[in-house]
């Protein structure tokens, strides 16, 4: 197996609730709650679940856009010792980011609408190798035909490009320093469908003509089985199951997984019916204790209700629950 | 790679010329829409430009006594002048007039001189001035031709000096303390508020609290006891400054909010985020992405803050507290027209400089209005 570029563990995120001047918080928001996963180097890694899961955050941490509440990540770069990202301080950040980027979810706003094409791209090559005037203008130019734009967008507005192509101009952005791993936030998620096709297949072609390492967040699941070769379901702040893709999407062994997928619309109307009628999940309050699913779970028991379940590896797949493969 | 950007269809969509309309550029096409706001920006121009030239607008010197001229009601600008045999020719001017005392009640009056006419002329030659402080001159854009006639636009008043002389002249003052004043407020304003919102925690709750308590202090009182302070023997320049100083210690807070605000909305912005993970330094941060993002919200909120400044020292120098005598500004011309018996007798004291406060404080913030939809992007 592929050597690791990110190693995450026992990774907390949690956000106090409520609190003021004169009053300490009560209770937190665990967002991210002891999650741990390695990437290797070259895949791409996916992270799906429902909005609230906690991916985002996720992300965010790795990034260190967020400071983590507890656990450590690691960062594997190619000859080079491993740099812990949780306690990284602000220098090596900086180096740090330039060989792991982020792909935003919005391109309508992690684009400044105040700034030409060529300082949007170029500010971290400016910064990181100190490129300016023509030498500049060359690099962005030649990373906007990398993306499929044209050399003649360098000195035009964001405001003058569709949803698809700021997408590109931020995926430009994110190569220009020749990163190792690219976060892609929700990167497609914002585009319809005939655009997303298209940003995703530019994305595979620089993944193999750059070397890169995804990590790839959504909330699609058509997307995912597209473009990622292993899956993490998040559910609450935990990945409750992790696999590789054609392991998860032939037998999910999560019942959280198993609603997803089955959750997932089927163009066809006569295959519709065959599929019968699914159980919808109901809507419940999350227990303090035992499993986080249990409220919505087909197949609590008073087990699921009392005990946190325990990580268990199966065949391809860790899963979080006491009956994995059973029900 | 993508059939989309490339396809001619795509590049027939997109002209040469609008691509490379900036922000600004926007804006600015945006605010031209606006019919009130930017014929107020010429206005408003037009005032600045009138307290730059003063000496050279003004038909008189400001503080030239007249003791045959006292409440000189406004005088007519008249075209015709028939001869006395009859001809008539186009010759701009103003009757000569005769004060006349009616011994009875004390009241003057004036009447028309048969037959003798002042003469008026543009470029004209008039008392001499120091054009901008600095360049020796002595023509004026509009008044008699004769330097000795004496000619009253807007009347005069109880020393017989010329009212629009005098309120050209006070725009220099009223005009600017608005600029100066909001200057400060500026300062204070944007660099108290980029803090509070920036680093937030109790920095923020502390300038907050001040900003609470200095808005609910009543302004009138404040200000009374603030330029009570200020003592009477102080240089007319050095009051001036205090004054500012006064006029602005409210105005600030208001814009240290402002600012606050949009520090907060910001940070949390996406392409904020993308900014750091490039590598740029806080300050970097500040002042190629936030800065510029809610400078011309800045330049909105300022341009209404003018008008409240120089209302602001309207009333402080109409209570007798701002600026005293013999500094001329708008409001020391309206505390001449104090008391009943000179509004009676001329009410000119009063319409004149009122009517000009009026004229620039609607101006400016018609301004600012459009300014404000300019910048807004949501507005229609």
């Amino acid at each position: 197996m592929a050597e690791s570029i990110l190693e995450v563990r026992d990774l907390r995120m949690h956000f106090p609730i409520g609190g003021g001047f004169f009053s300490k918080s009560h209770d937190v928001v665990k967002a991210v709650d002891n999650v741990s996963f390695d990437v290797k180097r070259g895949e791409t890694f996916g992270i799906v679940g429902e909005s609230g899961s906690g991916k985002t955050t996720l992300g965010r941490c790795i990034m260190r856009v967020l400071d983590p509440s507890a656990g450590s990540i690691r960062l594997y770069r190619e000859g080079r010792a491993p740099d812990e990202i949780t306690t990284a301080d602000r220098r090596l950040l900086t180096e740090i980011w330039r060989d792991m980027r982020m792909v935003f979810q919005d391109p309508q706003s992690s684009l400044n609408p105040r700034l030409r094409v060529l300082e949007l791209v170029g500010q971290c090559l400016r910064k990181s190798e100190g490129l300016s005037g023509q030498a500049l203008s060359d690099r962005v130019g030649d990373l906007l035909e990398q993306v499929g734009l044209q050399r003649e967008f360098l000195m035009r507005y964001p405001n003058a490009f569709s949803g698809g192509q700021r997408q590109r101009l931020g995926i430009a952005r994110a190569l220009a320093t020749k990163p190792q791993l690219v976060i892609a936030d929700e990167a497609v998620s914002a585009l319809d469908v005939s655009i997303q096709a298209q940003t995703l297949n530019l994305m595979q072609d620089l993944q193999e003509a750059f070397d890169l390492t995804y990590i790839f967040i959504a909330h699609d699941l058509a997307v995912v089985e597209h473009i990622c070769e292993r899956i993490a379901v998040m559910y609450l702040g935990q990945i409750v199951e992790l696999a590789d893709r054609d392991t998860l999407f032939r037998d999910p062994k999560h019942p959280y997984t198993r609603a997803l997928l089955s959750a997932v619309p089927i163009p066809d109307p006569r295959a519709r019916k065959k599929a019968g009628k699914r159980k919808s999940l109901s809507d419940g309050a999350v227990a303090k204790t035992g499993c986080k699913f249990a409220s919505r779970c087909p197949h609590a028991t008073d087990l699921c209700r009392a005990e946190t379940p325990p990580k268990r590896r199966l065949t391809g797949a860790d899963v979080l629950c006491h009956y994995a493969g059973e029900v | 790679m993508s059939a989309i950007d490339h396809s001619p269809a795509a590049i027939a969509d997109a002209p040469a010329a609008p691509i490379l309309l900036g922000p600004w550029a926007l804006m600015w096409r945006k605010f031209k829409r606006h019919r009130i706001a930017y014929a107020s920006l010429w206005l408003v121009g037009f005032i600045y430009v009138l307290a730059l030239f003063g000496n050279f607008f003004a038909p008189q010197a400001h503080d030239e006594t007249n003791r045959r001229g006292i409440f000189v009601p406004p005088q007519a600008i008249q075209f015709i002048h028939r001869a006395e045999d009859g001809s008539a020719r186009l010759q701009l001017h103003v009757d000569a007039l005769r004060m006349k005392v009616d011994q009875a009640t004390m009241r003057r009056s004036y009447e028309a001189r048969e037959g003798e006419i002042i003469p008026l002329g543009f470029f004209v030659k008039g008392h001499p001035y120091q054009l901008l402080g600095f360049i020796k001159a002595d023509r004026h854009f509009f008044g008699p031709k004769n330097p000795d006639d004496v000619a009253y636009f807007l009347g005069s008043d109880r020393l017989g000096r010329d009212i629009l002389s005098r309120i050209i002249i006070g725009t220099q003052i009223s005009m600017s303390i608005g600029l100066v004043g909001v200057a400060v407020s500026l300062v204070i304003g944007v660099s108290l508020g980029g803090i509070s919102g920036y680093y937030g925690g109790w920095i923020d709750n502390v300038i907050q609290r001040v900003i609470e308590f200095l808005r609910s202090i009543p302004t009138i009182p404040l200000w009374m006891g603030l330029a009570a302070a200020i003592p009477l023997g102080w240089p007319p320049l050095r009051t001036y400054f205090i004054v500012t100083l006064i006029v602005s210690m409210i105005g600030w807070t208001s814009l240290a909010r402002e600012v606050r605000g949009k520090f907060l909305s910001l940070r949390n912005e996406d392409f904020i985020t993308a900014a750091r993970l490039d590598g740029l330094s806080d300050w970097e941060v500040i002042r190629k992405h936030m800065v510029p993002s809610f400078s011309s919200h800045i330049i909105a909120s300022l341009t209404l803050a003018v008008p409240l400044m120089i209302l602001a020292e309207t009333s402080l120098s109409f209570l007798g507290i701002g600026l005293q005598p013999p500094i001329v500004s708008w409001g020391t011309l309206l505390k001449e027209a104090q008391n009943v018996r000179t509004i009676i007798e001329a009410p000119w004291l009063l319409i004149a400089p009122g009517t000009m406060i009026v004229i620039a404080v609607l101006a400016l913030n018609f301004l600012g209005d459009g300014l404000r939809d300019a910048a807004d992007p949501h507005a229609q």
